[in-house]
């Protein structure tokens, strides 16, 4: 009966070794059958590794694999298939032009009798399943007409389609909204109702506490422990993953507002889909504070951000920076005139990957002095130098200093980065948008205090989130969005989660 | 040392220089074995690159430096086509319309060289130069349309390539004392002859064309890599929505890396009318050079002293097949060799993980040793 002490999975001694460095050292993982075992770690602590061993998509170095007890050799994801291991990629793995049924049958199609693809059994197969499961997909729609949410559950159906009872889930939740989280987890522990064991993969000690049974840490590759979720707190599991105390509430002083530097006047901003995502937003952020938006994904930010920093004209409207209306300027003159800016998407728009972290700090200066002298030269001296100062200051780990390509440093000092680039540009207005999206412990605790040090400099500063609990810990004043309007100012101290929750879903609420 | 081996493993593997040279080795050892496989004997073939590039025949033990002046001659529009593709490839642009820029050079520098006053030094001068700025608007055209609507550079240059040689073609022919494949010579002072080189070479085509090439490949290394117009290049070929993110004006960029991409083809095509021809010609077809830049700047890796290399590797073989015919070797080997030199080059990321593969072993052994444990 007692399911508890039977393992489902069973990684003994695994060591798994990259050109210079240990991934894996010598890691035993036990994971029972039918528990929601989390695996906690920072970036690079080696889960993904693990798991991508367990899912055969790299080999061990030395180590034993058994699944229920058995020792398995698991060179490639279709052994792990067999063995009933299912994963769900943290980047999806699907065809956007084909339905959420051909997706899911990709591969194993089902064949009527003269050899065609058996769509009407599938798609009963696949309605079945998602009704078993509560996953509410439509088996019918196109995948990418569906929201990222949904395709995340497309995912999972993959897996349970092809008789899964072992699922892998690497870092489910970077990618969703916090409704979307929530509905997640639920589904989470509807799979282990159904008998189904999970392995959850995370850094997010949140969803550990709300779903997990139990929690094996991990840090630079090595195992620290497993314990019991229930009866550990979240402050000695971040201890165990980060390996010191951490903070958990941000330290800052109360506000003091100076004059109003950013003002956005009746601003319509037309969307890529064509419609108008920013409709008529007014908002103001003055010196020595930090706005908030609090909002979900897609109700407008991302244009707001683009109208503030130039990259996109807004159809009406004004933004004004001191005073000045630079609604028309171009990109360059906002930087010159004290617009700094980290973007949400880092490796799109923050950092040119390729090119040296001392070209990358400079890549908003390296057209003036001292960096630019006598007829266009760059002075290599001098970006080096200011490269130097700025890993000294901003803590920025990069193996081969300055000269290391931005590419290969992890996402926590790419970040790290940005923020030294765009806070050393002393901005008037630091719009920042996800600053701290798929980070570890450390490196948010870090650049929180970064960002309320500007503040405190007397910068106004710009914060949009989809994680209502940074936009809570880190704002004086908190402006929910809601299909490109702003449904609600109030002050954080005196805010309410639930209200603005229902301010963020659209209902109105006061302004101030 | 067994640490100090990975290392240079490593290096190797991430160095696109090393892996370019490997990709060449390669080449020569499958040609050498295609030679093999049709029965001649391939130390001929190495004779006739050793007599291109060194002057030597080991066969009759007689040294002339024409062959060198010669090889010199095939490989500056080469290199320059090379530097062409390159100088767009690091902005992020797939350049096909090298062959088109450099047929608006030479034309320009042909009809310069009859209708520009007859005074030295000036009149090659401003030929060439006319012949380049032609050919940077030919080439700034698709920049700028790419810039601003989004127009793919591959499918404009490719038409311009077509519309330069027939608005070529045509204008050429309107050249008093033209016939259907010839106009009349140039002026003396139009042309890019140099009596020294001449005479260092025993009497070859070579010409100043080469110092204008070596110059191109100097500024091409100095603009891209010590500017900041070649930083804003650069930033724009990696990553066009972080450049933009950061101020740089990205249409700007791509509208000039157009440009300065085409005056290096038109350049070429200016050496090859005033330099290697004594007239101007109406031409018949495409020359080539400017699509075997592209395979130029690929194995050079877009840089500068790549390309040169690769240039001088490229008019090696070229200059090569006439006396690889005469050793009994087929000179379509040579077309082999560089076809499979692009080919390997392509599959550079392959051999790569291969070399990477090794050095993993070779890590995993060290590892056991208890080599890497560093805390």
């Amino acid at each position: 009966m007692d399911m508890g002490d039977k393992n489902a999975i069973e990684l003994l001694g695994i060591t798994k070794v990259f050109p210079g460095v240990i991934a894996n050292d010598d890691i035993t993982l036990r994971v029972r059958e039918n528990e929601i075992h989390a695996l906690l770690g920072e970036n690079g602590a080696g889960k993904s590794t693990l798991m991508s061993i367990l899912f055969g998509l790299y080999d061990p170095d030395a180590g034993t694999i058994l699944i229920r007890g058995k020792e398995a050799r698991i060179r490639d994801p279709n052994d792990a298939n067999a063995l009933g291991i299912g994963m769900v990629h943290q980047h999806f793995k699907l065809v956007r032009n084909y339905s959420v049924t051909e997706n899911v049958i990709l591969g194993i199609e089902p064949r009527t009798k003269s050899g065609n693809v058996d769509t009407a059994r599938a798609e009963r197969r696949v309605q079945e399943i998602s009704a078993l499961y509560g996953l509410q997909v439509d088996p019918h729609v196109r995948v990418e007409s569906i929201t990222v949410g949904m395709q995340q559950r497309v995912e999972i159906l993959k897996t349970l389609y092809r008789n899964a009872d072992i699922l892998i889930f690497d870092e489910p939740t970077a990618v969703l909204t916090p409704q979307e989280v929530d509905e997640l987890m639920s589904i989470l522990k509807r799979l282990k109702a159904e008998g189904k064991t999970i392995v959850l993969i995370t850094h997010k000690l949140r969803e550990i506490k709300e779903a997990a049974d139990r929690c094996t840490v991990l840090r630079r590759g090595r195992l620290v422990g497993t314990v019991d979720v229930a009866s550990t707190s979240e402050e000695l599991m971040a201890e165990m993953m980060v390996g010191r105390a951490v903070k958990f509430r941000i330290d800052k002083a109360e506000a003091k507002p100076g004059a109003i530097v950013l003002k956005i006047e009746g601003l319509t901003v037309r969307g890529s889909k064509g419609h108008d995502a920013v409709r008529g937003l007014d908002l103001e952020v003055r010196a020595g504070e930090i706005v908030g938006i609090a909002g979900v994904d897609g109700n407008g930010q991302a244009e707001l951000i683009e109208a503030i920093t130039g990259l996109t004209k807004p159809s009406s409207g004004r933004v004004l920076l001191k005073g000045k209306d630079v609604t028309d300027s171009s990109i360059r003159e906002r930087i010159r005139w004290g617009i700094g800016h980290v973007p949400e998407d880092r490796h799109k728009n923050g950092l040119v990957l390729k090119f040296r972290l001392d070209e990358n700090l400079v890549m908003k200066t390296f057209d003036r002095e001292p960096y630019s002298g006598f007829a266009g030269l760059l002075d290599f001296r001098a970006i080096s130098a200011h490269a130097d100062a700025l890993i000294g200051q901003f803590d920025i780990r990069a193996g081969e200093g300055s000269a290391t390509k931005c590419g290969s440093m992890s996402g926590g000092n790419q970040q790290k980065a940005i923020i030294a680039r765009e806070i050393d540009l002393s901005p008037e207005l630091l719009v920042v948008a996800q600053p701290t999206r798929g980070l570890d412990v450390g490196a948010i605790e870090y650049i929180h205090e970064r960002i309320v040090a500007e503040r405190d400099k007397g910068r106004a500063v710009l914060l949009v989130s989809f994680e209502l609990d940074e936009i809570m810990a880190l704002c004086d004043r908190i402006a929910a969005i809601s299909k490109g309007e702003i449904v609600g100012v109030v002050e954080a101290r005196d805010a309410d989660e639930r209200e603005i929750g229902a301010m963020m879903a659209g209902l109105k609420g006061k302004t101030g | 040392m067994d640490i100090k081996r990975r290392a240079l493993v490593d290096r190797l593997a991430s160095s696109n220089a090393a892996m370019s040279v490997l990709v060449v080795l390669l080449g020569f050892l499958v040609g050498t074995i295609l030679v093999l496989a049709v029965g001649r004997d391939p130390a001929n073939m190495y004779r006739a690159i050793i007599q291109v590039v060194s002057g030597f025949d080991l066969a009759r033990g007689t040294w002339n430096a024409r062959y060198i002046g010669e090889w010199l001659v095939a490989s500056v529009p080469l290199i320059l086509c090379g530097l062409s593709m390159a100088f767009a490839a690091r902005a992020g642009l797939f350049n096909i319309g090298a062959e088109g820029q450099y047929i608006v050079g030479l034309t320009v520098a042909q009809f310069a060289s009859f209708y520009l006053p007859s005074v030295p030094v000036f009149h090659w001068a401003a030929a060439v130069v006319l012949g380049m700025l032609a050919a940077a608007g030919w080439g700034g055209v698709v920049g700028f349309l790419k810039a601003k609507y989004a127009v793919s550079e591959v499918v404009a240059t490719i038409m311009m390539n077509y519309i330069a040689l027939y608005v070529s073609r045509y204008a050429t022919q309107l050249i008093p004392g033209t016939n259907t494949y010839k106009t009349p010579s140039f002026p003396a002072t139009a042309r890019l002859s140099n009596s020294w080189l001449e005479s260092v070479t025993n009497g070859s085509r070579l010409n100043t064309g080469l110092f204008l090439a070596l110059a191109a490949v100097l500024l091409f290394w100095f603009v891209m890599e010590k500017t900041r117009t070649g930083f804003a290049l650069r930033a724009t070929g990696f990553n066009k929505d972080a450049a933009r993110c950061s101020g740089i004006n990205v249409q700007r960029s791509l509208t000039l890396s157009m440009a300065i991409s085409g005056a290096f083809a038109g350049l070429a095509g200016c050496i090859v009318a005033l330099g290697s021809f004594g007239y101007g010609r109406v031409l018949a077809g495409l020359d080539g050079y400017g699509f075997n830049g592209i395979a130029v700047a690929l194995v050079g890796n877009s840089t500068a002293i790549g390309t040169l290399l690769a240039g001088l590797l490229f008019g090696m073989l070229q200059s090569a097949q006439p006396l690889m015919q005469s050793r009994q070797i087929p000179k379509e080997v040579t077309y082999i060799i560089s076809g499979l030199v692009v080919v390997f080059i392509s599959l550079r990321s392959g051999i790569g993980l291969l070399l990477e593969a090794r050095s993993k072993e070779q890590a995993k052994s060290a590892a056991r040793k208890g080599e890497l444990r560093d805390e």
